[in-house]
């Protein structure tokens, strides 16, 4: 008999992780779930105010995420950065993929240039951006002078939401192409060459090629890419502080560039009386709308991705 | 189409700047509207020959003519050609019509005609009710038989199969090869196909050119390069049981073996060779100087094979393949002649045929 009934040992082997995980994921999971529902939780005496033991409201909490001042805000900006990075930098990634694929010299080289702000550290990109994206002494606005663009203030004090909105969009796609490139790379390269050389005899146009017989082909890679991109785009915050800093927006006009996330830690920041239950909660809401949102897109690739 | 390969030449240089003829000198003509089968053992280049005539592979010198037309440097797309892959290569996400009207789709051809000629070729090959399947849903002929139609439906001037039924099971083997040759024969169009396996080749082949080491060794009429086999790898190639080869000598235009005169050639010069007979060139008779031990027997009904020591050689056993009606036990001394007309001798250093 080869399975043995003492399983200790494989209990053992696993406990370090489970340990991490149970200590660092799985009880803040239940207890984000838990803070949601009590009434003033106290983060000092761990009850509801003015209580030994707790009160339970049902929709309280939430309702507070859904009246904070920078609800709206925060949607709208995660609902940007979601609807316009995503699809941005698949394609952008796609493209990459597809002409490193078909190029021969310096690919080692040019893989790995694209693969650094994989490990790179994303708020030191940020700082980065932060200057490229200077008015005064910034590359963009310099390249800009030359077509006669008046510089225009991107991230500093006074930039207005739309001008910071496209230079985080243009940081966030950059980002996000390491990983992206990674994956439908190695998809590529599994792909049978075949393929390609009876669509060369079949006389197969370049743009049929890459319609009909590479984004087919590849949907597996960019099924689970755009899965995973919407899911990191929802959560989007560190990139956001990378570029404005703590304040979320330029000076003057703080928040403007608020997420989800962000409404979160903030509820945190403010140590306030239910100020923990007010982020759980909106933990919890950010949860449902990411969790909808990979449905949908299951639902989606399950018609779409062939396998 | 007939398709002409002067003096093709392959070399493929590796990474350390390691040189490999793949492909030497090759010179074929190709016959129009025939089948044609390139065989040979596994490297010997007959797919790197395929794929040069495919385009897919630029020869390193030589010249390939369709017709009088230089095709030397015309891409594969517009040399009119249709390839099947060894695993075919048929497009996993589309279904079996959408793969068959892939190459009309590539010139345009309108979307109503497209459906009906990809129709009639996938009723030519026998698959017409399966357009609506994927590859996956179907078994390894059926795949074939798809990318046949696929390779066909543009109407090319050649057709290029590359292990047309390598992939597929002994049964299937049998059935697709007559598929291939009824094909061929409806459509009239010039088919090369590569195969290692000779019989295959033989079976369905107007005619086969035999290459060994990117080396053309013969071409010809399958029952021609068997009777008459330019050198001893030929005559070993082609054939199953394969040939015996024996060492022997030639004294005075007679063939000598173990001491025994046993057939004659034009040749005058007195060398050592080696003599190769072909299992079935052996004649039981009454009485004869090549008088053998029988040391086992192999009935297989139709004919009986016989397994005899080797004359020169007490290790080595050879087969002879006679009629069953000779009733012969292990042990039994049988007498032998040789059929002339199975008989060859070969130089035994280059292995040429000596007349």
């Amino acid at each position: 008999m080869i399975e043995s009934k003492n399983n200790l040992k494989a209990w053992l082997y696993l406990a370090p992780a489970l340990i991490l995980l149970g200590l660092f994921t799985f009880y803040p999971l239940f207890n984000a779930f838990f803070l949601a529902f009590v009434k003033d939780f106290n983060s000092i005496t761990r009850s509801t105010h003015g209580m030994d033991g707790y009160a339970f409201v049902l929709f309280d909490n939430f309702s507070r995420v859904f009246k904070s001042p920078d609800f709206g805000q925060a949607v709208k900006n995660t609902a940007v950065i979601m609807l316009v990075s995503v699809p941005a930098s698949i394609i952008t990634a796609l493209v990459i993929s597809v002409a490193l694929n078909s190029i021969k010299r310096f690919q080692g080289f040019l893989q790995t240039v694209f693969f650094l702000p994989y490990v790179t550290n994303s708020i030191a990109i940020g700082m980065t951006f932060a200057f490229i994206f200077h008015s005064d002494y910034g590359l963009v606005n310099m390249f800009l002078g030359w077509f006669g663009v008046n510089p225009i203030t991107w991230v500093g004090p006074g930039a207005s939401w739309e001008a910071g909105m496209t230079a985080l969009l243009i940081y966030t796609v950059w980002g996000g192409l390491a990983f992206k490139i990674l994956v439908f790379l190695s998809g590529l390269q599994s792909i049978d060459k075949q393929y390609y050389d009876a669509a060369k005899i079949d006389a197969t146009p370049r743009g049929r090629v890459f319609s009909k017989i590479t984004v087919p082909l590849l949907s597996p890679m960019i099924a689970y890419i755009t899965i995973t991109s919407f899911i990191g785009a929802a959560k989007a915050y560190s990139t956001i502080i990378g570029m404005f800093g703590a304040s979320l927006g330029p000076e003057g006009n703080a928040n403007a560039f608020i997420t989800f996330v962000g409404l979160i830690y903030d509820a945190l920041e403010k140590g306030t009386i239910g100020a923990y239950s007010v982020a759980a909660s909106a933990a919890i809401v950010l949860f449902l709308f990411t969790f909808m949102f990979t449905l949908i897109n299951m639902w989606v690739s399950k018609k779409r991705v062939h396998y | 189409m007939e398709i002409k390969l002067q003096s093709l030449t392959k070399v493929f240089v590796a990474k350390d700047k390691k040189e490999t003829v793949a492909v030497n000198n090759m010179d074929i003509t190709i016959p129009s509207g025939k089948l044609i089968g390139l065989l040979g053992p596994s490297g010997c280049g007959k797919s790197t020959t395929l794929y040069m005539i495919a385009g897919l592979l630029e020869p390193t010198a030589g010249k390939i003519y369709f017709g009088d037309e230089d095709v030397t440097n015309t891409p594969p797309e517009l040399r009119g050609i249709g390839l099947v892959f060894q695993n075919y290569a048929l497009y996993p996400h589309m279904t079996v019509a959408q793969n068959i009207m892939f190459p009309l789709e590539n010139i345009k051809v309108p979307k109503a005609e497209a459906l009906e000629r990809a129709q009639e070729m996938a009723d030519l090959v026998g698959i017409g009710e399966l357009m609506n399947r994927k590859p996956k849903e179907l078994s390894g002929g059926q795949q074939q038989r798809v990318a046949i139609a696929r390779a066909l439906v543009k109407k090319p001037r050649v057709l290029l199969l590359d292990e047309p039924l390598s992939n597929l099971d002994a049964r299937l083997r049998l059935q697709t090869r007559e598929e291939i040759k009824r094909i061929q024969r409806e459509t009239g169009i010039t088919t090369i196909f590569v195969t290692h396996d000779q019989e295959e080749a033989m079976s369905i082949s107007d005619e086969i050119v035999l290459m060994e080491a990117g080396i053309k060794q013969q071409v010809g009429v399958p029952q021609d390069v068997y009777d008459q086999p330019d050198n001893l790898f030929v005559a070993k190639f082609l054939g199953t049981p394969p040939i015996n080869t024996f060492a022997g000598k030639l004294e005075a235009g007679k063939i000598m073996l173990a001491g025994h005169n046993i057939g004659k050639v034009e040749s005058k010069t007195n060398q050592e060779v080696l003599i190769g007979i072909r299992p079935e060139g052996f004649n039981v008779v009454e009485k004869s100087k090549l008088s053998l031990p029988i040391y086992m027997v192999e009935t297989i009904g139709r004919d009986t094979a016989l397994i005899i020591k080797d004359p020169n050689d007490e290790a080595k056993t050879f087969r002879a393949i006679v009629d069953s009606s000779h009733r012969i036990k292990p042990g039994d001394t049988v007498n032998f002649a040789i059929k002339p007309d199975k008989l060859y001798v070969f130089n035994k250093d280059t292995g040429e045929l000596v007349k």
